[in-house]
């Protein structure tokens, strides 16, 4: 992890009608960091997460990602950053190589560069032998190792997960998480949500949302400290129920 | 006589071999857990004993019936909650609770007192659509629904999936009430600190069924002492532990790392040397209790 910051959001807003979703949030993620975002469903992540992706425009406040400007550079910032989540991922009536191709003709990529990076991928992930395989027919966890690589195959120096790891057994899902310390090890900056609380504990620091509002952020042990807990979830569960805000 | 009986249960669908031969009892009264991940084989399981589907071959009976003969029967006398919302997003809540109450010929009156906890929380909104209400208040009306013609048991399908920790344990509360008041309840889930939560649990991975027990006696199939090793750099100590050579298993686990050893008990000083030689200056190690989750993977790993 580096000092450089790669997100930065002061004062963020998002109203829709007379609700705020997200109520003035401000808060900065460095390069190679692996930052939790975490909230109880309802309290404004997938908002939040959507303005830092550029899908959504902000009501008012300032932030960039990777340098730019969530108003008016939003083509920019969608390939600079790579996007994961359970929900959208991989086409499973393709084969894994049309995937591939497939996203990397989105991401703009060359032919050339396309077909080093499936050399590279598949033989990383030891699935030379499925590259023809239905995206379909592949074990969970494969299709979440493949969808994060291909998530990866434009370089982003950001990778957005959003509950990456939903039930998936519980080998798996640590096998997912050195993939992820991996990618940070090598700079690319991990933004991640999840309802695993064990996983929290795996990242370098935590934002907790609660009703549009950022109600603490800090390192797990700062956390766990500051709120005088055994565990994240007993965190997770003061601070979602009681609406207990850390300075 | 038992709630629940699986013999045998076998489920294909083409090549897929879904369930490979399910065997359990669950008891009345019990809260039953199936606890696995995605693809294990929950859902399948679940319809089959619901009359939502057929098995290939073996037996099931629910409160003495079979639900592949005694389905119209066997209807009237469970609750079922799917794993997806399905309750009529352009009806109201009330309309939702109401079509229910009349499938089952009664009415949300005569049942009541069944659901005023749960539905006496989403009743201030009872004007609104379901497709309006938030993910929370979604689940207690799918729970009203699944609980107004009085039911004997009742299976919910992962009804927690996704939802955030506060929710889940706010959710389990209330099965807990219906299950003071007598009702049996089969559920599936995926995480498995939820486990504790039930009477009795299975263990079920690629459709089989690695143990059926309470939660401590599941926790003495884990067979050797288990370790918690801290320290800053965790995730260069764990690749350093998979490289030692009596290193039976290393996970990580929160703020710890879990490790076993293939010569079953050690002494401490011996891995705490190892890291140290290989620069981890300030890790500590101490003898852990094994937990579902340990055991879990311990299972999976020996089926493998």
């Amino acid at each position: 992890m580096t000092n450089e910051k790669i997100i930065e959001v002061e004062q963020l807003m998002k109203i829709f009608g007379s609700f705020h979703a997200v109520d003035d949030i401000s808060f900065d993620v460095k390069r190679g960091e692996i930052f939790g975002f975490l909230g109880a469903n309802g309290a404004g992540k997938t908002t939040a997460m959507k303005m830092l992706t550029g899908l959504l425009s902000p009501t008012s406040g300032k932030a960039t990602v990777a340098g730019f400007d969530v108003y008016k550079e939003t083509e920019k910032i969608k390939k600079t950053i790579g996007y994961m989540s359970q929900k959208f991922s991989l086409y499973g009536d393709l084969t894994v190589k049309e995937n591939i191709q497939l996203f990397g003709g989105i991401y703009g990529l060359k032919n050339k560069v396309i077909k080093a990076k499936m050399h590279e991928l598949l033989g990383r992930l030891g699935m030379e032998n499925s590259a023809n395989a239905l995206i379909d027919s592949l074990p969970l966890g494969w299709k979440q190792k493949l969808a994060f690589s291909v998530a990866m195959l434009h370089d982003p120096s950001i990778i957005f997960l959003d509950e990456p790891t939903g039930g998936v057994d519980p080998v798996t899902r640590r096998q997912f998480w050195e993939m992820i310390y991996e990618t940070a090890h090598n700079g690319t900056t991990i933004f991640v949500t999840t309802h695993y609380m064990d996983e929290a504990e795996y990242c370098d620091r935590i934002s907790m949302m609660v009703d549009g509002k950022i109600a603490a952020l800090g390192s797990p042990d700062e956390l766990k400290k500051g709120f005088n807990a055994q565990n994240m979830d007993e965190v997770f569960v003061g601070i979602a129920r009681e609406g207990k805000v850390l300075k | 006589m038992h709630a629940i009986t699986v013999k045998d249960l076998h489920k294909n669908y083409g090549e897929v071999e879904a369930l490979k031969g399910i065997n359990l009892t669950v008891e009345e009264g019990e809260i039953f857990g199936l606890i696995g991940p995605d693809g294990a084989g929950k859902t399948s399981l679940i319809r089959i004993l619901t009359s939502l589907l057929f098995a290939s071959s073996g037996e099931s009976s629910v409160l003495g019936l079979d639900p592949a003969k005694d389905h119209k029967k066997l209807r009237s006398v469970i609750g079922y909650m799917p794993g997806r919302f399905s309750l009529y997003q352009d009806l109201t809540v009330e309309e939702n609770l109401t079509l229910f109450a009349s499938l089952f010929e009664t009415t949300i009156e005569e049942n009541y007192h069944l659901i005023k906890d749960i539905y006496g929380q989403i009743e201030p909104f009872k004007t609104r659509r379901a497709g309006a209400l938030s993910g929370g208040m979604k689940q207690k009306l799918a729970l009203s629904c699944a609980m107004i013609h009085k039911p004997e048991i009742l299976f919910l399908d992962e009804p927690t999936t996704g939802v955030d920790p506060v929710s889940r344990k706010e959710f389990w509360e209330m099965l807990r009430k219906l299950n003071d008041e007598g009702l049996t309840i089969f559920v599936s889930t995926p995480y498995m600190d939820e486990a504790n939560q039930c009477n009795r649990i299975a263990l079920i991975q690629e459709g089989q069924i690695m143990g059926v027990d309470t939660p401590e006696h599941i926790t003495n199939q884990f067979d050797r002492p288990l370790y918690a090793i801290s320290g800053t750099n965790k995730f260069g100590m764990m690749q350093a532990l998979k490289e030692f050579e009596h290193a039976h298993s290393v996970f990580s686990f929160g703020s710890v790392i879990h490790y076993s050893d293939n010569r079953g008990s050690i002494a401490t000083k011996e891995i705490k040397d190892f890291l140290q030689k290989q620069g981890f200056e300030d890790c500590s190690i101490e003898e852990t209790q094994p937990g579902i989750e340990d055991t879990f993977m311990a299972l999976m790993t020996a089926h493998d």
